[in-house]
């Protein structure tokens, strides 16, 4: 059964994420932008997949094109399951 | 005239340590690499030379490229900045499997939990250039960059073209060499399935009771240069690739021919690209795996080619066989040995089998008479499919 989608859960997800991807985890806040943090369309589908297998939500190639920051992210993926 | 091909950096990342003069003082002196039956790079570890981001980027065998590289463009006097336009700088890097790691947890997780489970990494690390495109981003080549597959081979084949692209002008400089990371449960059981591998775990060239070979991993990256644009730029120069030679055996798809007649023809066409006559040749750097047809025929198609006075020794009884990598480890630690004037010995040699009777250097390192000359050696690779490839080394 995928996890119940919160704000405060898939916020969670993204930031335990992150720093697999070799970020550190003191440079990332909602406002930051991928670009800056040096994770690039790899990471993203990397991190599409851990959603997707959390919470049964695809991001997919569009998407990744239109989410510059953290915050989006997280708030589409929130807004799919809404 | 031709452009001549010097080699001004080498580095390695072997069973026996991690670097070029590691592996080959390590092999002068007669240690093995080898434990359990297995030449791992055990003292490697990614995380000393890479980022998280670098390593979670890279399969196994390009980590080992990599590093191998770092070390070679250092040696050369690259570092910091390259000497040439780098799109006049190439990369050639030769594996003979490429990722094999990275297929085979892929295909566990395939299995056990789908195929979302498959990871985007999967196809840019497992794939076999994986190891010449990060070779080529780390250090901003941007040259013709490719990787050369033929087994065992592959890199001798990939140091052979890359001296081509040098001489033909289409670059000035090449990093190349090969890399390999097999000791993966399914390559040891395919090679295992195959009886190739040595049941005893001992790598014991020419010797009468050699059983196969013993598997290992590692890398090694070679800086080419045309040469006047070397010395322009007051290089080192460690060695001369003064010739390159290529032969299929279009036989067997495992097997050598019984006679060496592919590896005769490419031994004859490397003295003939140097220019050298066999008399001229100091040293045989062996392709002898250890296994019972190789190391046959292999002898039989040196006496010809050579005669049976030249030291001939074999670096796989050090570390076992690096597979792709191989020729390119073994280039290395040949002009290593080349300027010490020094022939590395054959361990584990203990029990002459008949009709393998050259000088096969046994166990202990031995100095090179060669009068104050240059020394002039040969390193053999050979690959499964047939494939043979030789250079001819010359060093100063």
């Amino acid at each position: 059964m995928p996890t119940t989608i919160t704000p405060e859960a898939v916020e969670r997800t993204v930031y335990e994420a992150l720093p697999q991807f070799g970020v550190e985890e003191t440079d990332i806040t909602r406002e930051s932008t991928f670009e800056e943090l040096d994770v690039d369309s790899l990471d993203l589908a990397e991190l599409s997949q851990i959603i997707e297998d959390e919470y049964g939500v695809a991001l997919k190639g569009d998407d990744v094109g239109r989410i510059k920051t953290v915050g989006d992210a997280i708030d589409l993926v929130v807004s799919r399951g809404a | 005239m031709r452009r001549e091909v010097v080699v001004t950096g080498v580095g390695a990342v072997s069973p026996l340590g991690n670097g070029a003069r590691t592996l080959y003082e390590r092999w002068r002196a007669a240690q093995s690499g080898i434990q359990d039956g297995v030449g791992a790079c055990s003292e490697f570890d990614p995380t000393d030379f890479l980022s998280v981001k670098e390593a979670r980027r890279s399969d196994r065998f390009t980590q080992l490229a990599v590093v191998a590289s770092d070390e070679a463009l250092r040696d050369a006097g690259w570092d910091g900045e390259l000497p040439y336009d780098s799109g006049r700088i190439g990369c050639v890097i030769g594996t003979g499997i490429g990722g094999i790691g990275t297929l085979e947890s892929n295909h566990i997780q395939l299995r056990e939990k789908g195929p979302k489970a498959v990871s985007p990494l999967a196809i840019p690390l497992l794939m076999g250039n994986a190891g010449s495109a990060a070779v080529s981003m780390r250090h901003g080549l941007r040259g013709q960059s490719f990787s050369t597959l033929s087994a065992c081979a592959a890199s001798a084949h990939a140091i052979g073209t890359a001296a081509r692209m040098i001489q033909a002008g289409d670059a000035d400089a090449v990093v190349t060499g090969g890399s390999e990371a097999a000791l993966t449960p399914l390559a040891t059981a395919a090679f295992g399935a195959l009886d190739a591998l040595s049941d005893l775990g001992i790598s014991r060239p020419f010797d009468a009771e050699r059983d196969g070979f013993v598997m290992g991993e590692g890398a090694a990256v070679l800086v080419l240069e045309d040469g006047a644009r070397a010395r322009e730029r007051g290089a080192t120069i460690l060695a001369r690739i003064a010739g390159y030679g290529a032969s299929s055996d279009a036989y067997h798809l495992t097997a050598p021919e019984k006679d060496g007649g592919g590896a005769i023809e490419a031994m004859r066409a490397a003295l003939a690209d140097a220019g050298v006559d066999a008399g001229d040749i100091a040293y045989v750097n062996a392709h002898g795996t250890s296994t019972p047809l190789n190391d046959r025929a292999e002898t039989t198609a040196i006496k010809k080619v050579i005669g049976s006075d030249v030291p001939v020794s074999s670096l796989k009884s050090a570390i076992g066989h690096l597979l792709g990598a191989a020729g390119a480890v073994e280039a290395v630690a040949t002009i290593l040995a080349m300027r010490d004037r020094v022939a590395p010995p054959t361990l584990n040699y203990e029990h002459p089998d008949e009709g393998l009777d050259l000088d096969y250097v046994p166990n202990e390192a031995r100095t090179l008479d060669v009068n104050g000359g240059p020394v002039v050696a040969l390193s053999n690779a050979f690959g499964f499919g047939g494939h043979n490839a030789v250079l001819c080394l010359e060093v100063a």
